[in-house]
């Protein structure tokens, strides 16, 4: 059964190039706002210090967030790409840099460098279903691809979020997952580790959650972000209902200190995550994935 | 022991087994002899249908609905800590006579599950060896199942990054 | 002043090689000087040929030789006057266009506001005297690493003005050093081009000279201030007999289809057995003219008012280079070990278009347990039963 074939979906703008003069240097940036998401995750809205849009930036790229002094993390852009007001960045405090960002209040300022990094393949949705498959923060780098396909719902054919968190109260993003659901046409299925009694939705592996998505595994593109070893579950699973690694996006993480491919960290293989990714398909990391201490 | 199903009920459990993928590959007889064993069962969202400690007397093919698999956690209180939904499996511990459960069992929502007579199925495996066997395959594969999954939710892939 | 160019860009007579007298070897500094240039080049220091700052051609290592095996550098004297009668020493000019610690940022913080201020870009102009066929190879790896296309990456702007400001001089290696396997990996021991002056020193009973020959318009200039006479036939066959004994290496990397070999090695138990040895010193990426990995440094004053931001030389044997969520990616030596074999001689083919390595020995003569590349390399090569990837 053929369908007409559907216009390809307005990209946001292409970003100019950082600092083409200098890589290294970062811009100033000013929180507009801070909200505590978890116990451990916040979301920063950010402006440029001396005015003017902010940024912009693809879905699926990230900045080199600077802490005063301590050094820079690299974050993922969790923010709207149509919308040039703020920038958004949703950051897990989990060492001395993230540790320093989550001190910052409205008004503090924040040095940023980016956008960095190969972007979701938007164009490459255009036509297909398309599954998200979200594990813990994960589900940050992938909300910007989300509200793109919200905003052009009709670009895409069926699409379904797949997310899992350690607990109800480390889910992230209700509202939009709310309004994937209600607004957006989108089939949001969300688990976690365990949880309470008074938890009334799934406790499980995301993979569990794979068997209720009815997949054309041939129409199929799936967006996959979380721990290393529940993308290999998830690539594993979607393996077996016939979807090709090449069709299979993931964003691998690794040490970055420069972000642009001078200094050497963030290597897997020959591939440096920072300008060959980080948003790859199983098929290009192939030998690469998953190879122990690599 | 359970009593056995109403005619009018077996034809409904035939049909429901005819569709579920647990007993997928399973032949007509087959079917119609295991449809024998159960009853249908229908709970409100929030009802405990599995005690921790009490016998276990057979086992539930859910066909809609979510049942959560819970342990009461002294001063935690209850873990939920996974859920079984539409066309899986729960329960086996009924495989050896005299065996407990050893956790609580709720639905979330309201459920309808074939519930399966422990004692019946096991004297129908005797009898039938190829039938045990084949359905002894398919709980293994759900034990493995579950196995796997309770290892991975182990592994707290979520939390905090240890050194 | 301008790069250098290739050879064709100069005219016949500016390309045309020239002799200098070895006499006359100190007015090259002052012509380097007079065209205020700085000049890097090897003097003897600490028992070893390293580089430093020359003012003169006295401060040349004259007479000066090296006996080098794994694990084994010692300085030993020649019996002549050779001004660059040596071999790879433990310093690269790495050091002068990716300094091991080179400022990037300061920022300021001005009320909530911070004001960045990039560190001012290199303008000092240095001749680097000395260069290796094997170091101008490294240079042009390097050149790919930081100052790539436009579209194959992003630029390093003070290594590129540091290394538009580089005046490179050449001097081509008459004997090998034992540890030397440049010839196998096509980069030495002549030195082809993307030079902007090369010397072949010739010594003999008869004559003291250096075949001079301009490699850019820049060359060709400073070339020309200085007292020298058309090469002849005879002089030319001299420089070539000067070379030659370069070319005879005790070492050599098999590099026919190295690429899909050493990624076919990944599970190679050869990785574990060189990881008894290995001690992840790191001295071999020290001493290595290619490798790039560097980290940055960040520190604020106690007011917590200005911040420096500083790049430093990093290594993949250090244990926190792969540090991710709590730990190292590559805890064990042997994944380190693998991690920097592989890249230097596989990855960066993929990477940069060319090998990482330019046989420069040097990895091999300044380990402390003397672990060699080219063996290592070739017992990776050979497939062995458990090797399955």
């Amino acid at each position: 059964m053929s369908r007409p074939p559907l216009p390809t979906a307005a990209v946001p703008a292409t970003p100019e190039p950082p600092a083409a003069r200098d890589p290294w240097t970062p811009t100033p940036y000013q929180v507009a706002r801070v909200r505590r998401d978890t116990a451990d995750t916040f979301t920063l809205w950010l402006r440029p210090q001396d005015g003017g849009p902010a940024m912009a930036f693809l879905p699926g790229q990230f900045n080199m967030l600077y802490a005063f002094g301590v050094g820079e993390a690299a974050i993922s852009v969790s923010g709207d790409a149509h919308r040039r007001e703020v920038l958004q960045h949703t950051i897990r405090n989990v060492g001395s840099v993230t540790g320093q960002l989550a001190r910052l209040g409205r008004g503090d300022s924040l040095l940023v460098r980016g956008p960095f990094g190969r972007p979701w393949p938007i164009a490459e949705l255009s036509g297909r279903d398309v599954v998200v498959v979200a594990g813990g923060i994960g589900l940050a780098p992938l909300r910007p691809v989300l509200l793109h396909l919200l905003r052009h719902r009709r670009q895409y054919g069926r699409v379904a979020l797949v997310y899992g968190a350690r607990t109800p109260a480390d889910l992230l993003f209700a509202p939009d997952l709310a309004r994937l659901a209600q607004r957006g046409g989108v089939q949001v299925e969300v688990t976690v580790d365990h949880a309470d009694g008074d938890w009334h939705g799934d406790v499980g592996l995301v993979t569990g959650l794979l068997g209720r998505l009815k997949l054309a595994p041939e129409r199929t593109a799936a967006l996959v972000c979380g721990p290393e070893i529940m993308m290999h579950y998830v690539r594993l699973e979607l393996g077996k209902r016939g979807v090709a690694d090449s069709q299979i996006y993931l964003t691998m993480e690794r040490n970055m200190k420069c972000a642009i491919g001078h200094c050497g960290h963030c290597q897997l293989g020959p591939k440096f995550i920072c300008k060959d990714g980080p948003v790859f398909t199983f098929a290009e990391l192939s030998g690469l994935f998953g190879r122990k201490e690599l | 022991m359970m009593s056995p199903p109403a005619p009018q009920d077996f034809e409904e459990i035939l049909a429901v087994l005819a569709h579920h993928p647990f007993f997928a590959g399973l032949s007509v007889p087959e079917r119609e002899e295991l449809a024998s064993c159960a009853v249908r069962r229908e709970f409100p969202a929030g009802q405990p249908i599995i005690h921790e400690g009490e016998p276990a007397r057979g086992f539930y093919a859910l066909v809609h609905g979510k049942v959560a698999i819970q342990l009461n956690v002294p001063v935690r209180g209850r873990v939920t800590l996974q859920t079984i939904a539409d066309g899986e499996v729960l329960g086996w511990s009924w495989m050896t006579p005299g065996a407990q459960w050893s956790f609580d069992a709720r639905t979330q929502q309201p459920t309808v599950a074939l519930e399966f007579d422990g004692p019946a199925v096991l004297k129908l495996c005797e009898a039938e060896p190829r039938l045990g066997y084949r359905l002894m395959t398919r709980l293994s594969h759900v034990m493995a199942e579950r196995l796997h999954a309770t290892r991975v939710q182990l592994l707290d892939i979520y939390g905090v990054p240890r050194p | 002043m301008a790069m250098y160019g290739p050879e064709s860009a100069l005219s016949e007579e500016a390309a045309a090689p020239r002799c200098l007298a070895a006499a006359d070897l100190e007015q090259l500094f002052r012509a380097l000087r007079e065209r205020g240039l700085r000049v890097l080049g090897p003097t003897v220091r600490d028992q070893a040929v390293v580089l430093a700052e020359l003012t003169s051609a006295a401060e040349l290592p004259r007479g000066v030789g090296d006996v080098q095996a794994p694990g084994s550098y010692r300085l030993r004297e020649r019996g002549d006057g050779a001004y660059f009668g040596f071999n790879a020493g433990p310093h690269t000019f790495k050091q002068h266009l990716f300094p091991a610690r080179e400022p990037l940022l300061t920022i300021r913080r001005r009320d909530r506001a911070q004001v960045v201020e990039p560190a001012p870009l290199p303008r000092e102009r240095w001749a680097l005297l000395g260069v290796k066929a094997c170091d101008l190879a490294a240079i042009d790896v390097q050149d790919r690493v930081f100052t790539p296309t436009a579209d194959a990456g992003f630029t390093d702007p003070r290594y590129q003005a540091r290394r538009e400001h580089a005046f490179l001089i050449v001097t081509e290696c008459t004997q090998a050093a034992a540890t030397c396997f440049c010839v196998s990996m096509g980069t030495g021991p002549a030195a082809r081009g993307g030079f902007d002056l090369a010397l072949t020193e010739v010594l003999t009973d008869a004559a003291h000279f250096f075949l001079c020959r301009a490699g850019s318009p820049a060359g060709a200039e400073l070339l020309a201030a200085l007292p020298t006479t058309p090469a002849d036939s005879a002089q030319l066959h001299s420089a070539a007999a000067a070379v030659a004994p370069a070319a005879r290496q005790q070492r050599a990397i098999d590099t026919g289809g190295i690429k899909e070999a050493l990624y076919a090695a990944v599970n190679h138990p050869r990785w574990e057995d060189v990881a008894t040895r290995c001690l992840s010193c790191s001295n071999c990426t020290l001493v290595c003219p290619t490798c790039f990995c560097s980290a940055t440094q960040d520190s604020a004053d106690l007011a917590a008012t200005q911040a420096e931001r500083t790049r430093r030389w990093d290594s993949c044997f250090n244990l926190d280079h792969s540090y991710l969520h709590g730990g190292p990616v590559r805890g064990a030596v042997a994944a380190r070990y693998r991690q920097w074999l592989t890249h230097k001689l596989a990855s960066w083919i993929d990477q940069f278009g060319t090998s990482g390595c330019v046989g420069c020995g040097r990895c091999i003569t300044f380990c402390p347990v003397g672990i060699d590349i080219t063996k290592e390399c070739a017992a990776l090569r050979t497939p062995t039963a458990q090797a399955t990837p």
